[in-house]
């Protein structure tokens, strides 16, 4: 076997490179599974901060401008003795977002375990591009610190809605947001570049670095899907960042590229906002569903159902993706006539997601499924998913989305979709763990934290659908001042409640984690009996991942093959001639 | 859940509110297909040492049914929109009962021809926040915004269109009951936003004649 190696080894000039020092190891390393747990760490930290900016949020909600315990210290005229003024509030629930999708879903749905998995999953050494991998995390890095900082500027930060929609976001005398504003612009220019090495560098690895065997349509599926994404983040970041400029000229250099006095547009800052937007929303679901993908199958024991049809509905949704921002914007003022078409490409996009969805189940029929920390979290991700997608066929169509656009039905849809990554995220990490860090979480605390977060998950963010349904408004900082919406405030509290409980509950992951980072029992090197490339590597891999470099023979999911006596067949297992022919 | 849709008091509103029922009918019945065939699988294929799951890659047939069907109900869906759409944003009924909102952070701006009948006149009529109109009367209201984005948002008229700076946007409803009708700003307009509201007062058409005659100076349109 080894002389197949040494024809099929693949970039061998990144020699092994023993005895680093502490800095080239921990901090400025190129070795992608560093990179991977640096950008672990930097979400999860975020995903901290981001969640307390949601427990404020609900605070307001259900018991508005009252004291909201334990800010009391931030001083005036950013809170008043902790009570947020309205301000505050708008600035509260913009970062909340930009956290929460730009430095907690992005860095570890896509930073995190996009590099971690690729180069294992491919069965290659590294990245293609190792240096440029660590570069986009500290750039990446560098970005979170300038939006951080924006806390603390005078006038306090971004308070134009995550969307920044202009004008609103393109004069500071419409917020009072002057340095706040800018730096969040310039914050995510940043972290555009980030992101964009790391999607160059996750294409050429794939592209170019596979294993010997691995075929496109040998991959994993979270592979293709980290792929996919990475071909949309590299198509839609410019323009986000071309956008981004524009807008920083309007505050800045006095340029009227949104302001209608000088001649600007504010609807073209919302068509380029969204051409970005939409794609991104499937840069964050995509990795997600390719998780799931690959959970539901190792613990059915069972080949994932119509692989063929999972990658290439992944492939539609890509293409899709670009033709459907307008949904956004159905009563924006936009031409109405342009909203139908729009309607009908949101319409058909929904098909791939069907698709997914029917063939995770057909993956459950027949299994014999294990009920594993990361398989419940997979499965809670496909649960939230359903309600998610369902109920985004009632703002697809124009004259519904007429009374629910910009109502609390929106705020609930996305969360299913966009905060339901949360599951496939804790999936991923309590899956990976064992392979990232050597040991074991602990299952116990991981069934407690599933339990409570699915339970306080839906209680959190179902009911919103109801407020959404009685027209109450997104954004709005005080519900109890329309007398339309007064009648619904029980359940504001309720949701509070549930929030709350939410957020607590993360204390059961957060404790698990740090435990067993150190006490963990220590991990095999295939302690979920998994058939993907990963699990045939040392736990954890060394810098350069494989003893040996990995044959691939067959597909990813030949779970209970009738081939071998155990319920399930390694990637780069070789079981001669005979059997090779007969499997995928 | 729908029944915490506010009381529709428009004509198009119907229209509307039957679209919403299909498709909540539609995805609670996908809903609970999906959701019980989960639990059923989850409980028949739960785990059990030696047993083997089936070995599938799939099943074409089954792939085919479950794109077409999805397909071809949300095709349908779609062209069902469509007149409901046209008729709302696309085809204003003519009226002689004209208007003008310009928002502003953080009021709207009523704005009625006056006497003359004409806009842009001297005796323009200016109210904030306050919109009276006759029942079963076509308005038609240009909307316009002098700073940021702001949105009209009519929730028993099931009506919302955002006020965009630069643009005047026509849009149109006709009220079929007289009440008073909150009208919310709808797009995040900065610190005032919460609160930024105003009322629709739908009048018979005496009411209307008598609060025309003492607010607009002149007889009623």
């Amino acid at each position: 076997m080894s002389d197949t190696v040494a024809a099929g080894a693949v970039h061998a000039a990144h020699t092994e490179h023993d005895a680093l020092s502490f800095w080239r190891t921990y901090v400025f390393s190129t070795d992608h599974k560093m990179i991977g747990r640096q950008f672990l760490f930097l979400g999860l930290f975020m995903l901290l901060i981001g969640g307390l900016l949601a427990m404020m949020i609900r605070w307001q909600l259900a018991w508005p401008e009252t004291a909201v315990p334990g800010v009391s210290w931030i001083p005036e005229p950013y809170m008043y003795g902790g009570i947020i003024p309205p301000q505050t509030y708008n600035a509260i629930f913009t970062m909340h977002a930009t956290i929460m999708i730009f430095f907690v879903v992005m860095p570890i749905m896509v930073g995190a375990f996009g590099n971690f998995l690729i180069p294992l999953m491919v069965g290659t050494r590294d990245m293609a591009f190792p240096k440029l991998n660590m570069l986009s995390f500290w750039v990446g890095a560098v970005s979170g610190v300038v939006m951080l900082a924006s806390f603390f500027v005078p006038g306090g930060p971004a308070a134009s809605g995550w969307t920044a929609y202009a004008t609103l976001s393109a004069k500071t005398e419409y917020t009072g947001v002057n340095w706040g504003q800018n730096l969040w612009i310039i914050s995510l220019i940043i972290l555009g570049a980030s992101s964009l090495m790391g999607s160059i560098n996750y294409i050429t690895t794939i592209v170019n670095m596979r294993a010997p065997g691995m075929t496109y349509f040998r991959m994993p599926l979270v592979v293709w899907s980290l792929f996919i994404t990475a071909i949309l983040l590299l198509l839609a970041l410019p323009v986000l960042t071309a956008a981004l400029a524009m807008l920083l000229f309007d505050r800045t250099f006095g340029t009227n590229f949104f302001l209608p006095d000088g001649g600007g547009q504010p609807l073209l800052w919302q068509h380029m906002f969204w051409f970005f937007g939409h794609p991104e929303v499937y840069v964050l679901v995509l990795p997600a569903m390719g998780v799931t993908s690959e959970l539901l199958s190792t613990f059915s024991r069972k080949p994932i159902f119509g692989y063929h049809a999972m990658a290439f509905s992944m492939i539609a949704i890509a293409f899709l993706s670009w033709i459907v921002w307008g949904h956004h914007m159905f009563i924006s003022g936009m031409n109405p006539l342009l909203g139908t078409a729009f309607m009908m490409t949101t319409m058909v996009i929904a098909v791939p997601s069907a698709i997914k969805t029917f063939n995770w189940l057909g993956t459950l029929w027949g299994g014999n499924i294990r009920f594993t920390s990361p398989m419940l979290f997979a499965l809670g991700f496909v649960s939230n998913f359903v309600i998610g997608g369902l109920s985004g066929v009632f703002m697809a169509s124009t004259p519904v989305d007429i009374f629910i656009h910009d109502t609390y039905f929106i705020v609930a849809h996305f969360h299913y979709v966009v905060a339901g990554i949360i599951f496939a995220l804790f999936a991923a990490v309590y899956y990976w763990f064992p392979k990232m860090f050597g040991r074991m979480m602990n299952e116990g605390l991981g069934k407690i934290h599933f339990v409570l977060t699915y339970i306080f998950f839906n209680g959190a963010f179902f009911p919103m659908h109801f407020l959404g349904v009685g027209g109450h408004m997104r954004r709005i900082y005080n519900p109890t001042q329309y007398e339309f919406i007064q009648p619904m405030q029980d359940w504001n509290v309720f949701i509070t409640v549930s929030a709350l409980i939410l957020g607590s509950s993360q204390i059961f992951f957060l404790f698990n984690f740090f435990w067993s980072l150190f006490a963990g029992k220590k991990a095999e090197r295939n302690p979920w009996q998994a058939n993907t490339l990963e699990w045939s590597a040392p736990t954890p891999p060394p810098h350069g991942n494989f003893e040996v470099q990995p044959v691939v023979y067959r597909g990813p999911y030949e779970y209970s093959s009738p081939d071998v006596k155990e319920d399930w067949l390694p990637q780069d297992k070789n079981l001669g001639v005979g059997a090779a022919t007969r499997a995928h | 859940m729908l029944r915490w849709l506010p009381e529709d008091v428009s004509t198009y509103g119907r229209e509307i509110d039957s679209l919403f029922y299909l498709i909540y009918y539609i995805t609670a019945v996908a809903f609970i297909l999906v959701t019980v065939l989960m639990i059923v699988f989850l409980i028949m294929y739960r785990g059990k040492e030696g047993r083997r799951a089936v070995y599938s890659h799939g099943n074409t047939t089954l792939e085919i049914i479950w794109t077409i069907v999805p397909a071809a109900i949300l095709i349908v869906l779609s062209f069902m929109s469509v007149s409901t759409w046209a008729k709302v944003k696309r085809h204003a009924p003519d009226s002689d009962f004209e208007l003008q909102v310009a928002a502003k952070q953080f009021n709207w701006e009523v704005v009625y021809p006056g006497p003359d009948g004409k806009f842009n006149t001297e005796d323009d009529v200016k109210f904030d926040n306050d919109l009276h109109v006759p029942v079963n009367k076509v308005v038609r209201v240009y909307l316009s915004s002098k700073d940021v984005i702001h949105s009209f948002f009519l929730p028993n008229l099931r009506l919302k269109q955002d006020a965009v700076p630069g643009r005047t946007i026509l849009v149109w409803f006709e009220a079929t009951k007289p009440g008073k009708y909150e009208l919310p700003c709808a797009e995040l307009c900065g610190f005032g936003h919460s609160g930024m509201k105003g009322w629709l007062y739908v009048h018979t058409p005496e009411e209307y004649a008598k609060w025309a005659g003492e607010n607009l100076g002149a007889k009623p349109q």
